[in-house]
């Protein structure tokens, strides 16, 4: 700082503090209602305090699900984001190495033509053409699939201009030198640019595995069998009860197993994560 | 930008490209296309035959009223959100950009909630602000004010704006911090030199050397309100009461679901493609190179 006013740092510190309050009430409150029983939730004099039905209703909410018989237990809708966002970052990443390995390192017709059709996709999110998307993965028998939650959402040029990006980067005397020693096209990709992109690839699982895991409006259209469902799909329709009363303290059970994960995800790797989120973004 | 070394492949890079240009082919242009084909058609309630109405869904579309109350809720909701969640993220900003020691602990605290869901932040803030149940629904009962968003439209809103804030706040933080610490220190040092205090520093220097972050966020703001809000809007309001918070995406998904006029439904997409593509157009044109992260 260019001069030292002590009141600036007590000011900035105030500010700061307010902000980390803000930002963590809501999920604090959500933490405190899981530990309470249904009647003091709803009663409206929730305690600020954590009470004693913390294992009871995660235990509910985890094997048993809701109360009523069609409800899906969490455990198994965790299964289902896990599945789906590993699938959503890893195909998007397999994917997009590929295409952007034939972009950048070979000359054939086409090539900028191939970037563009896939560049032009970063344009429109799945959620302009949701419907007609919707009918293609019916008509593919996809719907209630793993595949249909996760084939439509890899659609996408993120994962391919950032590795475009990288490879630019990457100094040509190493394909030279490779080509020295008698590699292929195969072999330079294995032995040298896949080493080299590493930290690449982690970082934009990392931003992957956050969007694929938070995805809500396309899991909601395709799943029409409770099985099938992903955990932050899962608790809108634990809330949406017609004939009894909402168990909110199973649905804030729920809605903190749907963010320990990729919370966990940001806190333990946040470097990868800044990273990844700078950089997809440029 | 080209390489100077590469292979010459006949079909080999043809191979590489199948996996990701199939996938866009069928999942991405041919849903795109078919969009844009069925807003001009007219199915039967069955969908068994269409016929071809020309612009008919287009202009029953701008007909509705409700397409008006979907427009200027998007243009109102929007507008809070990309102007509150920037204030505040570029207020928390420079104050973690100060030379404090506990400032990366902050900066960890800030950015978590990056990698919550929107529907789940949708749903702890209805929970929080439930007018039965809501711990701070309370105290605004108290006061005598009859909150209830489930059947106030503005209270409704403001929740859902609440709630779009929150989890944006963390993103726009993020970057702000790293276009803060991108301006030269000896910039704002020259300004100490001639007598300018913090504030006066803050305006004239590093707020419009911030310029290019801010307008790239608030592209990318604009874009999160109308396309990611859509879980926080699906899990607090279900875009009620009355339609108060029904936004043109909302309305997209709830026309073609529940209404079940899919040309429609159509129509409205195509129009949306339209604002994002001038949206992102904006963004690369003026904002590409100038980005210093």
């Amino acid at each position: 700082m260019v001069e030292h006013r002590p009141w600036n740092d007590i000011i900035a510190y105030a500010i700061l503090t307010f902000g980390v309050f803000i930002v963590a009430f809501p999920v604090y409150l959500a933490m405190i209602a899981s530990t309470h029983d249904a009647v003091t939730v709803i009663g409206g004099n929730m305690p600020l305090l954590p009470g004693g039905h913390t294992l009871e209703n995660y235990y509910r909410a985890i094997f048993v699900g809701g109360s009523h018989a069609s409800r899906e237990p969490v455990g198994h809708l965790l299964l289902n984001s896990f599945i789906s966002a590993t699938g959503i970052a890893v195909g998007k990443i397999f994917i997009s190495i590929l295409s952007a390995y034939a972009v950048v390192y070979f000359r054939f017709p086409f090539r900028k033509a191939a970037f563009w059709i896939i560049f032009v996709t970063l344009m429109l999110p799945v959620e302009v053409r949701i419907y007609p998307t919707y009918k293609v993965v019916s008509d593919l028998h996809m719907l209630d699939t793993y595949a249909g939650l996760i084939l439509p959402l890899i659609a996408s040029a993120t994962g391919t201009l950032l590795f475009r990006q990288f490879f630019m980067t990457v100094p040509d005397e190493l394909l030279e030198a490779s080509r020295i020693d008698g590699a292929g096209p195969f072999r330079f990709f294995w032995d040298t640019l896949l080493p080299l992109s590493v930290t690449t690839i982690a970082a934009l699982f990392v931003i992957q595995f956050i969007y694929g895991w938070n995805q809500y409006l396309w899991p909601l259209l395709i799943t029409t069998q409770d099985s099938m469902q992903t955990i932050v799909t899962g608790i809108k329709k634990m809330l949406t009860t017609t004939d009894e009363l909402a168990e909110w303290q199973l649905a804030m059970a729920t809605a903190v197993l749907a963010m320990l994960p990729p919370v966990a995800v940001v806190v333990f790797m946040q470097r990868l994560f800044v990273r990844g989120l700078v950089e997809t973004e440029k | 930008m080209e390489k100077s070394a590469f292979f010459n492949g006949k079909l080999l890079p043809y191979l590489l490209l199948v996996p990701q240009l199939t996938i866009t082919f069928v999942f991405f242009y041919w849903p795109a296309s078919q969009a844009v084909r069925q807003s001009f058609l007219r199915e039967d309630a069955f969908g068994l035959s269409s016929e071809f109405i020309g612009l008919e869904n287009y202009q029953a579309l701008f007909a509705q009223p409700e397409y008006y109350k979907a427009m200027l809720t998007t243009l109102v909701f929007s507008t809070l959100v990309a102007a509150l969640s920037l204030s505040i993220a570029l207020l928390f900003a420079t104050q973690a950009d100060k030379n404090l020691k506990a400032a990366p602990a902050y900066k960890l605290f800030m950015i978590w909630p990056y990698a919550v869901a929107p529907a789940v932040a949708g749903v702890l803030w209805f929970f929080m602000f439930h007018p039965t149940l809501g711990t701070l629904a309370r105290p605004l009962r108290w006061m005598g004010f009859d909150w209830n968003p489930l059947l106030n439209g503005n209270h409704a809103l403001i929740l859902v704006v609440m709630a779009a804030v929150w989890k944006q706040i963390s993103y726009n933080f993020l970057f702000f911090l790293a276009g803060l610490q991108s301006i030269p220190k000896s910039v704002i040092e020259a300004g100490a030199i001639d007598g300018a205090g913090p504030m006066r520093r803050f305006w004239t220097i590093v707020f419009p050397l911030l310029s290019p972050t801010t307008f790239f966020l608030l592209v990318v703001n604009v874009v999160y309100v109308f396309f990611d809000t859509f879980g926080i809007i699906d899990a607090v309001t279900g875009g009620g009461p009355a339609g108060a918070t029904t936004t043109m995406v909302y309305k997209v998904y709830a026309d073609g679901r529940l209404g079940g006029d899919l040309g429609s439904s159509a129509a409205q997409s195509v129009v949306l493609m339209a604002i994002v593509i001038a949206l992102t157009a904006i963004q690369f044109r003026y904002v590409e190179r100038k980005v210093q992260y």
